[in-house]
C-alpha cells in the first residue's frame, strides 16, 4: 500500500468491503471527525458571513481558473525575475523526472519532505527510490505513514486511522526508541528528536504549496509543526511542486484563502505556521529555488463545464470530516491520496472515467449532500457525482436514469418543479427501479404525496 | 512540443468562460488589542504588555539564564545577547531563545508576521532555537487580514505565526512544539 497514487486497485464497494471490518479503524475515525467537526463550528460561526466568504473563495477561484494561461504565464515571469526557475510537467512522471534530475545536478541522494499530497498523488518517494534517491518525510503523520509502509488515509491528517497505541509500537519497532507513554505529546518529542538532525544535514528539500500568486510570484505553504519552515528554509535547494489551479491572481485573495482554509480544515482561526516566500531571497533561506507546474489530468477536468468546479478545491478536508460513508468507511476504501467526496469526484475525473476501478467512486456516496454544506469554496459534489455516475453507468436505462437525475438535480427549480408535479420524479424513480443491481441493497421509496418543498413553503405562509 | 506549450494549449481548448470576481474592499476598522491578546493566549503562547520604560527588565528575567540570539539591527539592550553574525544552522541550534521585532500582527486570527526586517532577521533565527521572544508595537496590528497584507510586501520571505508549533496529527489532540519553537513569547509594547 505505500507510495500513495491515485489507481485504485479495486472498486470502491470490494475495498470498502474489507475497510469495514476494521473495528479499530472505525472507532479511531469516528472518535476524531466527530472531534473535528464540533470544533469547526465553532470557529466557522465567529466569522458574520460566512457564507459571503465562502462565496467569495469560489468566485475568485473561478476567476483564477477561467483565466488560467495567463495567470501561469504571469506567475513564471514574476518567479524567474526573483531567481527562480520554473518547469512544466504533464505528467507525474515528467514531474518526478525534473526532481531527479535537479538531486542528481546536485549529488543530492536524500531529500527531506514537507508533507504534500501533490507529491504522493504522482508517488515521487517511489520514483525517487527508483534512481536512488531517498525522500524522507518530515510531517508527522507522513512520517508515520512512510514508517509503517502505509498509505496516508486522510488529506489534513494522514494518519487518522491510527490510535496512540499503534503509533508507540510503530516509533518503538522502526527507530528503536523507547517511548515513556503513548501521549501525543511523547510521541511528538520522538519525532523532534529523530527528525532535527537531518533538518540541519538536508542539502535539498521538496515541498508542495497551497497556492501561489500570479501577480506577485509569492508561493505559500500552510503548516503547524514547523517542519515545514525548516524545509522551507534550511536545505540550500528548494523544489516546490504545484498544482496548476492552485494559482490565485490577487495578493490580495490570500485574505480569503486564508479565512477559509484553516477553520474549514484544523478548526482553528488560523494555522501555526505559513510561509510565504518568492524566488530566492540573498542570505535568507534557499538560493536556488525550482517550481514545478503540474497538469497530470487537471487541463481534462478544466475541459469539463461540469467537473471543473472540482478545481476550486483548496484541499481543506471539511469534506471529508462530514461525510457519512468516508466516516465508516476510511480513507483507504478510495484507492487514492484524495479520499472521501472531493476524491470521489477528482480521482476519476484526473484518471479518466474508463479507468475501471477509479470509475466506481461516485458511488462511494448517500448523496446527503454534507460535503456540499462543508465547501468553503462551494464545489457542488453531489451534482457532480451525479454527472459522473451517469458517464459510467452500465446499461442504458441506468444510464438515461442518471443522467435524468443530474440533469433535474442541477437546476433548483426543475428541481422543485418535479417534486411539485412528481411526474418527472416518479418517472425517475420507477426508470432507476427497473436496473437489476440498484434495487439489490435499495429499498425505492414511495413518493409522498406533497414534497418537503411544497410542505416548508405553506408552512411560511 | 514541449510540456509548457502542451499544457496551455490544452487549457486554451478548454474555452473556459470568463469570470471575474468582484472583488469586494474590507472596511478598515481600529483593531482591538484585547482581542488581539486573547488570541494569541488562545494558541497557548504567553502574552507581556508593557512600555518602553519596563521592557528592558521585562526581557531580563525572561532571558535569565538563557544564550540569547538578537537579529543584528535590535533597539533594546539584553545582557549577554548574541548579535547575529552569519552563524551556521548547527551554531543556531545552540541558542536557547531568540528575541525579534515583528512586521504585523492580526487581530482576527492571533498571528504576528515576520518579514525578515533588519529588526526581525533571517528566517533560520526564529526557528531553530526553541524559544521565540516576539516584540510587537501597538500601532502595528491591524484589524483584518487583508488590512495586513496590504501592510506586508510579499516580495519579501513571510512567516505568520499564530502560536507556538503544534500538531494535531494523533487522534486530533493538540500538542505544542515539534519542530519549531516550543515556547512562544509575544511583549506588546503599548506606548
Amino acid at each position: 500500500m505505500s507510495g500513495g497514487g491515485i489507481r485504485p486497485s479495486m472498486s470502491f464497494s470490494d475495498a470498502a468491503r474489507e475497510t469495514l471490518k476494521n473495528r479499530t479503524l472505525r472507532h479511531n475515525l469516528g472518535f476524531a471527525t466527530r472531534t473535528i467537526c464540533s470544533k469547526r463550528e465553532k470557529v466557522v460561526a465567529e466569522i458574520a458571513d460566512w457564507e459571503q466568504t465562502r462565496t467569495a473563495g469560489s468566485m475568485l477561484k473561478d476567476e483564477a481558473l477561467a483565466n488560467l494561461e495567463e495567470n501561469l504565464l504571469i506567475l513564471e515571469e514574476k518567479v524567474v525575475a526573483a531567481g527562480g526557475k520554473v518547469h512544466w510537467a504533464a505528467t507525474a512522471t515528467q514531474a518526478v523526472e525534473i526532481v531527479a534530475m535537479i538531486a542528481k545536478s546536485h549529488q543530492v541522494s536524500k531529500v527531506v519532505k514537507v508533507k504534500s499530497i501533490t507529491s504522493d498523488e504522482i508517488e515521487l518517494n517511489d520514483g525517487l527510490a527508483a534512481q536512488g534517491i531517498t525522500a524522507l518525510e518530515t510531517d508527522l503523520a507522513e512520517l508515520i505513514c512512510q514508517l509503517a509502509d502505509d498509505s496516508p488515509s486522510h488529506i489534513l491528517v494522514p494518519a487518522i486511522h491510527k490510535n496512540r497505541d499503534e503509533i508507540r509500537a510503530l516509533f518503538e519497532a522502526k527507530l528503536g526508541v523507547r517511548a515513556e507513554t503513548s501521549e501525543p505529546a511523547a510521541l511528538a518529542e520522538i519525532a523532534r528528536t529523530h527528525l532535527r538532525q537531518k533538518f540541519l544535514e538536508a542539502k535539498m528539500a521538496v515541498s508542495g504549496a497551497n497556492f501561489a500568486v500570479a501577480e506577485t510570484g509569492c508561493i505559500g505553504v500552510v503548516e503547524s509543526e514547523g517542519n515545514g519552515r525548516m524545509c522551507l528554509t534550511l536545505p540550500e535547494v528548494l523544489v516546490t511542486i504545484m498544482g496548476i489551479e492552485k494559482v490565485l491572481p490577487k495578493w490580495e485573495d490570500v485574505a480569503t484563502l486564508m479565512r477559509l482554509l484553516p477553520r474549514s480544515s484544523t478548526a482553528e482561526r488560523m494555522n501555526p505556521y505559513t510561509s510565504i516566500w518568492t524566488g530566492v531571497t540573498p542570505g535568507d533561506g534557499p538560493q536556488e529555488f525550482h517550481l514545478i507546474l503540474l497538469d497530470n489530468g487537471r487541463t481534462t477536468v478544466l475541459a469539463d463545464a461540469v467537473g471543473r468546479q472540482t478545481l476550486r478545491c483548496i484541499r481543506c478536508s471539511a469534506c471529508l470530516n462530514v461525510c457519512p460513508v468516508y466516516q465508516r468507511t476510511g480513507g483507504h476504501a478510495y484507492g487514492s491520496v484524495y479520499p472521501g467526496p472531493i476524491g470521489a469526484i477528482l480521482t476519476p475525473q484526473l484518471l479518466g472515467m474508463e479507468h475501471k476501478n477509479a470509475n466506481t467512486l461516485p458511488f462511494a456516496s448517500s448523496m446527503c449532500g454534507a460535503c456540499y454544506e462543508a465547501c468553503p469554496v462551494k464545489i457542488n459534489i453531489p451534482e457532480v457525482l451525479a454527472y459522473l455516475r451517469g458517464k459510467t453507468a452500465k446499461n442504458p436505462a441506468e444510464s438515461s436514469a442518471f443522467r435524468a437525475a443530474f440533469w433535474m438535480m442541477s437546476d433548483h427549480r426543475r428541481f422543485s418543479a418535479a417534486l411539485k408535479g412528481r411526474r418527472l420524479g416518479v418517472s425517475i424513480v420507477s426508470g432507476l427501479g427497473l436496473v437489476k443491481g440498484w434495487t439489490d441493497s435499495r429499498e425505492m421509496p414511495e413518493v409522498p404525496a406533497e414534497s418537503f418543498r411544497t410542505w416548508w413553503s405553506k408552512r411560511g405562509q | 512540443m514541449d510540456s509548457k506549450e502542451l499544457i496551455l494549449r490544452r487549457i486554451r481548448s478548454a474555452a473556459v468562460t470568463p469570470a471575474l470576481h468582484k472583488r469586494v474592499p474590507v472596511e478598515k476598522r481600529p483593531a482591538s488589542l484585547e482581542a488581539f491578546v486573547e488570541r494569541v493566549e488562545d494558541y497557548r503562547a504567553t502574552v507581556y504588555r508593557t512600555t518602553r520604560n519596563d521592557i528592558e527588565s521585562l526581557l531580563a528575567t525572561l532571558c535569565e539564564n538563557k544564550q540569547c540570539l538578537t537579529p543584528e539591527q535590535f533597539d533594546f539592550f539584553i545582557f549577554p545577547a548574541q548579535s547575529d553574525k552569519d552563524y551556521s544552522h548547527a551554531d543556531l541550534a545552540l541558542f536557547d531563545t531568540t528575541i525579534t521585532m515583528c512586521a504585523v500582527g492580526i487581530e482576527e486570527s492571533g498571528t504576528i508576521v515576520l518579514d525578515s526586517g533588519p529588526d526581525q532577521g533571517r528566517r533560520a533565527i526564529t526557528l531553530i532555537p526553541d524559544h521565540h521572544i516576539c516584540i510587537i508595537r501597538a500601532d502595528q496590528i491591524v484589524a483584518t487580514l487583508e488590512e495586513a497584507l496590504q501592510r506586508l510586501d510579499p516580495t519579501r520571505p513571510l512567516t505568520f505565526i499564530s502560536g507556538p508549533s503544534a500538531t494535531s496529527d494523533i487522534e486530533l489532540v493538540r500538542v505544542e512544539g515539534v519542530h519549531g519553537p516550543r515556547k512562544l513569547e509575544v511583549i506588546l509594547l503599548e506606548d
